[in-house]
């Protein structure tokens, strides 16, 4: 009985430690920051714009994760999408543009979908191939070069828009966390993630289809990377290769610092939002504390360090 | 042994994979209210049997029969939705999601309009059940993990209690526990006879199999030996048929 109790206490903080650790270090740069700017609205509020691309791969990554599967290639899709995105609306029209973004996302996740739920190669391995394989390609697709984005309708909606004073990527953000959390949360699919990261065997055995749901949460995956893209094009006015390229530490702390297991299992949107913007807003002190680009990377390398030993702490199997 | 109709029936049941025979030739009647055991020693059978009785396997040859229907099980999933269930010896639930989502895994209740779960009547019909087996577990909130083997042999025999219309297979259902929870998992067993469902257990524990069955079915090397009932034979006559020396 001491031993349970004192587990489910465990597990309580570890539930918690998002919110502890994102008021931690608020407080710390609320009060060492204070003169340099860090409490300003318009300070608070870039943190968040700037998160938004993040959170959103966020979500997709607290399903892979769930599941027992991982992403490591959304960066090199966000670029993708970005380009695609921005080529076709060169050439047609915004809807267009649009449509080929998020349908890069979505066809590059299926593509990881298929090789790892039907073909049934580890989701590390194929994702890091795929990684590379589409960032090569996204380095063809315009030589290297930076495609800029005008379309104002494009930019507004994905980028700098307003929506009653609500800036469009809090907009979008919103929705991909809601519908992330209700589908996680609240609909036999995410149970059902949630079944297989844990156990696959236990699910299959149940009726679950095991490699259905490996092949969705890699779609979803490439999907949310997808529409980051699109975020990344409207609010950056232009999609270049290096788009995504540096999300990957960020995204994957974000969500294990948000409580979701590694090995899956167990996970939560919600904390992946509060991890992602606490990410941010690590980035964003660390930055305003004026620390070299090399200090910031070892900083973030640390915490995330952290992050993970609390995250395998409680499940040793 | 003739009062009831038997819920399945194998009629000469044969498995062979490639050129190597599993089962030689099997028939078996299992009617409801009553617990068969299955013996013999390792690799004499008994889980390809289990396999079979539950869809992962078709027979080579031979039939099943559910209800005096002749019926074929294409898959585990057909034979679950006909009413048979399986206690898996290494306890086929989801470690860390609660009690209550185990009992429904893959057959989630969900609500209408928009099919969401519906985690209220979930738990509230775990709690029905988990009361009506008295298994004794802290909440049906609680994470598997938290639980004791015991605790967990019960949800996952109260799982099958709760979607079993016919039968229920028993795979080694106390292998993993000690004493007490043993004894604990024997009444729940026992209790289950009460609730018309017909019952095969397998068992490597001849103590626990005359305390529970009410007929003993022998195989050795894939050859059915024979079936006894439970309160006309006794210990020596079991092992002799299941090591083949007397």
């Amino acid at each position: 009985m001491e031993r349970l109790r004192s587990r489910s206490i465990g597990t309580d903080i570890q539930q918690w430690i998002v919110y502890i650790g994102f008021l931690a270090i608020f407080l710390f740069f609320a009060l060492t920051l204070h003169d340099d700017g860090f409490l300003t609205q318009r300070n608070l509020t870039n943190i968040i714009l700037q998160t938004a691309p993040a959170t959103i791969m966020a979500v997709g990554l607290v399903f892979a994760l769930s599941a027992g599967e991982i992403d490591l290639s959304f960066g090199s899709i966000v670029a993708v999408a970005a380009l695609s995105a921005a080529v076709a609306m060169q050439h047609y029209s915004m809807p267009i543009g649009v449509i080929a973004g998020l349908a890069a996302g979505v066809f590059i996740g299926a593509f990881n979908g298929v090789l790892v739920a039907y073909l049934k190669l580890p989701s590390f391995l194929v994702t890091l191939a795929t990684m590379g394989l589409f960032a090569g390609i996204a380095r063809t697709m315009t030589d290297l070069r930076s495609i800029p984005v005008v379309n104002e309708t494009f930019t507004g909606i994905f980028g700098s828009g307003k929506l009653f004073s609500i800036p469009s990527l809090v907009i979008w953000t919103a929705i991909a966390v809601i519908i992330g959390h209700l589908v996680y949360r609240h609909t036999k699919f995410g149970a059902h993630v949630l079944a297989t990261g844990d156990n696959a065997r236990a699910a299959q055995v149940s009726g679950i289809k095991v490699p259905r749901v490996r092949f969705y949460v890699l779609t979803i995956c490439g999907a949310c990377a997808g529409l980051a893209g699109l975020l990344y094009a409207g609010r950056l006015q232009a999609a270049k290769y290096t788009l995504g390229e540096s999300d990957l530490m960020t995204v994957i702390a974000a969500v294990i610092v948000g409580g979701t297991a590694l090995n899956g299992g167990k996970g939560s949107v919600m904390g992946a939002l509060v991890g992602s913007v606490l990410m941010g807003m690590l980035n964003n002190g660390l930055i305003l504390m004026n620390l070299k680009v090399s200090d910031q990377m070892i900083v973030r390398g640390l915490i995330i360090l952290l992050a993970v030993a609390i995250s395998l702490r409680d499940t040793k199997r | 042994m003739t009062d009831a109709e038997p819920v399945l029936s194998l009629q000469n049941v044969h498995k062979a994979f490639g050129g190597v025979v599993a089962i030689e030739e099997f028939s078996l009647d299992l009617r409801a209210g009553q617990i068969v055991a299955l013996v013999g020693d390792n690799g004499a059978g008994k889980s390809t049997l289990i396999k079979i009785i539950s869809g992962v396997h078709t027979p080579t040859s031979g039939g099943i029969r559910l209800d005096g229907e002749p019926t074929a099980f294409a898959d585990a999933s057909s034979a679950r939705s006909n009413g048979i269930e399986v206690v898996y010896q290494d306890l086929a639930l989801a470690d860390q999601q609660p009690v209550y989502m185990n009992m429904f895994l893959g057959r989630e209740l969900t609500k209408q309009p928009f099919g969401l779960l519906d985690k209220s009547r979930m738990r509230q019909q775990t709690q029905t059940l988990v009361d009506e087996l008295d298994i004794r577990i802290p909440s049906v909130n609680s994470t598997i993990s938290d639980l004791s083997g015991g605790q967990r042999q019960g949800v996952a025999i109260a799982r099958a209690t709760h979607w079993a219309s016919k039968l229920i297979l028993l795979d080694e259902p106390t292998a993993a526990l000690g004493v007490a929870e043993t004894a604990r998992v024997e009444e729940l067993i026992i209790s289950l006879k009460t609730k018309n469902l017909a019952i095969l257990m397998v068992s490597h524990s001849l103590d626990q199999v005359f305390r529970l069955s009410d007929r003993i079915c022998v195989l050795r090397r894939g050859v059915q030996i024979g079936i006894r009932e439970t309160a006309k034979t006794d210990k020596n006559e079991i092992v002799s048929m299941i090591t083949g020396v007397s």
